[in-house]
């Protein structure tokens, strides 16, 4: 039998899968889909301090070599959220599948607030979505794009949650010149676990009008082209905070790119595009794949990957005898 | 143009508009699109808003657009010849299995608009087609006159306020139908609360249903979740429930 069971903070998780946030919502009837599909956690769609039509559409397409979207933080407000995840949650529990949460905010302080209301619902997680590239210009900058400001958050909301149990996951965006610099900070202001990485920002026109086609104007890039990205990111992050857990996310769509992800360093997968681009059975799938992959290769716990990528390589891949490369 | 299927906006030109009513009319494009009915496509203004529309017919694409906000009123302004961006066919449409012969199409307002192309691609295969529309008052009244010509269909109108038809709701003309024995299978779309009273007619009399649900589609790809309908993701589950 082979294992693919993760420890995450003080969860297990039945696989290495999590739902990415904006996936689906925040339904629970969604949300329990995906756990049922064989997520090992799912994580809400971000809300904030109040409601958000979020951007007009077109919000979201497919431009060919990957997804562009600006759904624009469409949410009900932290009060309704917090029902929507209560709900949600008893729906979860049931199936013994962690329910995280997610939050964003347009001041450190108000995401202490928005942590605050959040945490009623009792999630069993949060992260702190401080990497939206889609709401620039109400916004400014995303937090997670400097340290101070990824810390400031970080802190806020730690604080905000003293007391619930609830831990901290920060998610970041991969457009920063040290993706590193900012884990470390996130880590060093109490950050429990980090999630790598967001969606990247981009930007395509119709030449028959001359328009961006997203209403938003950019949006952010997913998909498979986003995987070597996210790779990057995650054997960054996993270097410069090694026991720090993180969700790897960004373009997995088969089992071995999961597997790819682990050996980076990551701790569980995130999964978001590979719904649309293979279906809602997209997550069974990359399971039966990373199984396949896994009783091939005779690897009996997928936690025995973890990392590889920073270490002595699985199998051998020089002749007897042939000198080998100095490590990385 | 042909097209197999648009994943990003496309450019096409309107080649004729009809007016169906005081507040709808029907744009016939310059396009084609390998699609079946009950399937949507989103139409696109640049700098504006895009929406999402049921096909009328997919050979040329036709979409009926009642003005009801800014979106369709920009529409309404539109001239044969200026430009729409449309991309799709999204979602499932009405299947017709084999073994049902006694269709019944029910279309409620606009909900009218799939279900004019289901019938005339029903005409062929059932043995008996009956298409029930209904609206609050006669004038709301859409694509009566274009039932009424296709050959071997009974239609069947129903006005809330009795101005046209029968008086009452679609229910109450499918009921008798029902009742007879003479509808294997329900195929309907419109306003919500239409759908899930026919849902459970078709329940009460053990005849199944096809349903077109009405949501805001907003990535139109399976996704982001907005259009929710009990666990399903509308704009790629359906919009045609089984």
């Amino acid at each position: 039998m082979t294992n693919i069971s993760i420890d995450f903070l003080n969860f297990t998780f039945a696989t290495p899968f999590v739902l990415a946030s904006g996936i689906w919502g925040t339904t629970a009837s969604l949300l329990e889909r995906a756990a049922r599909a064989g997520c090992g956690a799912v994580t809400a769609k971000s809300c904030g301090p109040g409601p958000r039509a979020g951007h007009v559409n077109p919000s979201c397409v497919d431009w060919g070599h990957g997804l562009l979207n600006a759904i624009g933080l469409a949410n009900p407000g932290a009060a309704a959220e917090a029902e929507l995840l209560a709900n949600a949650k008893t729906q979860l529990a049931s199936l013994g599948v962690p329910l995280i949460a997610s939050i964003f905010a347009g001041t450190a302080e108000e995401f202490g607030v928005v942590a605050r209301i959040v945490a009623q619902a009792k999630p069993d997680m949060l992260e702190v979505n401080i990497s939206c590239p889609n709401v620039h210009s109400e916004f400014g900058e995303p937090f997670a794009g400097n340290p101070t400001s990824t810390a400031e958050v970080t802190a806020q909301v730690k604080q905000a949650l003293v007391g619930t149990g609830i831990p901290v996951i920060v998610k970041l965006a991969p457009n920063v010149p040290s993706v590193a610099r900012i884990a470390r900070a996130a880590v060093e202001a109490g950050a429990d676990a980090l999630c790598a990485i967001n969606t990247m920002p981009g930007l395509i026109l119709d030449i028959e009008s001359g328009q961006t086609i997203l209403a938003n104007r950019s949006g952010g890039l997913s998909g498979s082209m986003l995987k070597p990205i996210a790779l990057k990111c995650v054997y960054d992050i996993h270097k410069a905070c090694p026991t720090t857990p993180i969700i790897g996310t960004g373009g997995v769509t088969t089992g071995q790119d999961a597997i790819e992800m682990i050996m980076a360093g990551a701790t569980t997968v995130g999964i978001g595009s590979a719904i649309y681009y293979r279906g809602p059975a997209a997550i069974q799938q990359i399971k039966a794949e990373m199984i396949a992959w896994l009783e091939a290769h005779q690897i009996a716990d997928l936690n025995s990957l973890r990392s590889l990528a920073h270490h002595e390589p699985l199998f051998s891949t020089v002749p007897t005898g042939a000198p080998v490369p100095a490590a990385h | 143009m042909k097209y197999q299927s648009l994943a990003l906006p496309t450019a096409v030109k309107i080649a004729e508009i009809r007016q169906d009513n005081y507040r709808t009319k029907t744009f016939v494009l310059e396009a084609q699109l390998d699609a079946y009915p009950g399937q949507f496509v989103m139409a696109w203004l640049p700098r504006f808003d895009e929406k999402p529309f049921s096909l009328v017919n997919a050979n040329p694409v036709t979409l009926m657009i009642t003005n009801v906000g800014p979106f369709s009123r920009l529409m309404h302004e539109k001239q044969p010849g200026d430009r729409v961006w449309l991309r799709g066919p999204f979602g499932q449409g009405f299947q017709v299995p084999a073994a049902h012969k006694k269709v019944a199409l029910v279309g409620g307002g606009y909900g009218v608009a799939p279900l004019y192309w289901l019938a005339r691609t029903q005409i062929d295969q059932a043995a008996q087609v009956t298409a029930i529309i209904g609206a609050r008052t006669a004038v709301d009244l859409l694509y009566a006159e274009h039932f009424a010509t296709l050959p071997e269909l009974v239609t069947c109108i129903a006005t809330e306020d009795n101005t046209a038809g029968l008086s009452g709701r679609v229910t109450d003309a499918l009921r008798p139908l029902l009742e007879e024995g003479v509808v294997d299978g329900i195929y309907a779309c419109g306003p919500h609360g239409m759908l899930a009273a026919l849902q459970k007619l078709g329940q009460q009399y053990g005849v199944p249903c096809q349903l077109s649900w009405e949501a805001y589609m907003r990535c139109g790809i399976g996704i982001c979740g907005a259009c929710e309908h009990e666990g399903h993701v509308l704009c790629l589950d359906g919009p045609v429930l089984k």
